[in-house]
């Protein structure tokens, strides 16, 4: 509090520094940059396709030529895993923006709509709180059989639920404090209240609370993918290669073993930076300094 | 609490009828109806049949007609695997899927409350970070990984168990130790915050005033308020067991529940997804029905007051 240049910062930069005073969490997050960028450029610089088979070469463990080996069918493991990590890391992100911007509609509706109303819509996700997310993807799967984008339907179907509560609960305290009170006594209209005063006020929480939502959609992914109901091959995921992988662990346990040491690290990592954000914008550990 | 209990559980019977209306409506989704395929039938055979299967009512005739053979658990018959029921596939498969579910739950709450109560109970040293360092790996390695490796450490190199398959009771072991492992994690990490906070509190530095011992403070004062947030993660886990479940079936090959709901998505067989779909729901809400009891025993504010 004696220190003038502290106060003069604002809540998002000083959220930023004690973000970055835990080394682990600046480790997460390059290592995260890193990743993405190996992931974007690493497949165009390979010499092979991903599907390319060599069946002559089949399941080899790592050689100059292949870096990570090949699998069972001969294409490079190296490229199938960049561009299977391409395809978990988008399905994560693109899964978590879709859940994010139900979750905040829905959210925003309900804390602003208020009585009756509000109590029937979380009455609603409580009832879907209930329905396993794997009843609601077969249910899809029976019904439009097995297309790639139902993945996202069902994703974004199922992670949107803790999302609307997050919203809801900062709306419903917000929108009786003083500013808005204050905005709408001169003359703000009902769009200028929600776009100006109260989406910024909540973005913060969306944002923290999803950066928890990405590892937790890209496993989904990866257990649908997993079980043959996800990405098809010959595309990749990191679930189908784990797929793969499990089968033919016995004679070449090395086709499990790098996929899952990219899926597990980029989980670790994610968990990491969603953990080190949580406690950055903890107003309980902004209040310990 | 009774009332407390009563509301738990007409919430729960609206769960599960919300739960039948929306595969209702899914199933009316379906392109084709269930007597389309006998393309030879005279009109009056398909007016026949359509009346047998009661599909000449209205739609909230065929809903009710729905809910009261779900109360009666008469389940239709499954459209691939032909002249079986769809409460047959339920009856054969659930005992190897709950035989799992059941011992990963214990092998969870038995790895996972001593280790997060061991890290709370000596804050910021090398064994809390190391502990939870631990629980965090846990999390980060998903069943689909871990499986197989249980399975290529302890059936094929150890020979332990059989690597996969259902013939011995102890086959449970394997499957098992793979979900408790990763549950374990998340209850370690959830027992650590909720015990260190409860021990931070007034009624806890009261205890230890009038002379109580450490251990009796631990365990017999904290540990039971610590355990409330655990006790309500049983819920939403018993959902991620069932899933867990499918997964661990798969590598396993068990001939478990999991394993016709997936074959239900590849054959599109309707009447085997809903009966599955609602037969999971119902289960969940008994299990959290049974978490709310549990609750409503030990957290005095509820007991006493609602």
């Amino acid at each position: 509090m004696s220190d003038s240049s502290q106060q003069s910062l604002s809540p998002m930069q000083a959220a930023w520094r004690r973000f970055c005073r835990h080394r682990i969490n600046l480790i997460a997050f390059w290592f995260l940059i890193a990743l993405v960028a190996v992931c974007l450029i690493g497949p165009s610089l390979s010499p092979y396709a991903q599907d390319a088979q060599d069946l002559e070469l089949k399941a080899t463990n790592i050689s100059p030529q292949h870096l990570l080996g090949t699998d069972t069918l001969g294409r490079d493991m190296l490229t199938r895993v960049l561009k299977g990590g391409q395809v978990s890391l988008a399905v994560g992100l693109l899964a978590t923006f879709v859940a994010a911007c139900i979750g905040v509609t829905y959210g925003l509706i309900s804390g602003l709509a208020g009585g009756r109303i509000d109590a029937a819509m979380m009455r609603l996700v409580d009832i879907l709180y209930a329905f396993p997310f794997i009843n609601f993807v077969i249910l899809l799967m029976v019904v439009f059989g097995r297309h790639f984008w139902l993945i996202f339907v069902a994703i974004g179907a199922v992670e949107w639920l803790t999302m609307a509560r997050v919203v809801r609960g900062q709306v419903l305290a917000l929108k009786n404090l003083e500013f808005v009170t204050a905005a709408k006594a001169s003359g703000a209209g009902f769009w200028h209240i929600v776009l100006k005063h109260l989406l910024p006020n909540v973005i913060g929480p969306v944002i923290i609370y999803a950066s928890l939502t990405v590892p937790g959609v890209m496993l989904l992914e990866a257990t649908l993918s997993f079980l043959g109901l996800g990405i098809q091959p010959p595309n990749a995921s990191w679930g189908v290669l784990l797929g793969d992988g499990s089968q033919v662990m016995q004679t070449y346990p090395w086709l499990l073993v790098y996929p899952g040491l990219f899926f597990s690290s980029t989980l670790l990592a994610l968990n990491i930076l969603g953990d080190g954000l949580r406690d950055a914008f903890d107003p309980k550990s902004a209040a310990q300094e | 609490m009774i009332r407390f209990l009563l509301s738990r559980f007409f919430q729960g019977l609206v769960v599960i009828l919300a739960v039948i209306t929306i595969t209702f409506a899914l199933s009316r989704l379906l392109p084709g109806g269930p007597i389309q395929s006998e393309k030879n039938s005279s009109p009056e055979a398909i007016a026949a049949q359509r009346a047998y299967l009661g599909l000449d009512k209205p739609w909230y005739a065929q809903l009710g007609l729905q809910i009261a053979h779900y109360a009666m658990l008469d389940l239709p018959e499954s459209f691939h695997f032909k002249g079986r029921g769809v409460d047959e596939i339920i009856a054969s498969g659930f005992p190897v899927s709950g035989a799992v579910g059941l011992t990963a739950l214990a092998i969870a709450l038995g790895l996972g409350v001593p280790l997060g109560a061991f890290a709370a109970l000596r804050p910021n040293t090398l064994e809390d970070r190391a502990s939870m360092l631990a629980a965090t790996l846990g999390i980060c390695t998903p069943s689909m990984i871990l499986g197989p490796v249980i399975a290529m450490l302890l059936g094929l190199k150890l020979r332990w168990f059989n690597a996969s398959g259902w013939f011995d009771p102890s086959d449970v072991l394997m499957p098992a130790l793979t979900l408790g492992i990763i549950y374990s994690a998340q209850i370690a990490r959830l027992t650590r915050g909720s015990l260190r906070e409860t021990l931070s509190q007034e009624f806890v530095r009261t205890a230890r005033a009038k002379g109580a011992s450490e251990t009796s403070v631990v365990f017999l004062h904290a540990l039971k308020l610590a355990c409330l947030p655990v006790l309500n993660f049983l819920g939403p886990a018993a959902a991620g067991l069932l899933t867990g479940s499918i997964v661990v079936e798969s590598v396993f090959q068990l001939p478990g529940l999991g394993q016709f709901f997936i074959a239900s998505a590849i054959n599109r067989d309707m009447n085997l997804a809903i009966g599955i779909s609602v037969f999971y729901a119902t289960l969940i809400v008994g299990f959290n029905l049974l978490v709310d009891i549990l609750q409503a025993w030990l957290n005095p504010r509820i007991r006493l007051h609602a």
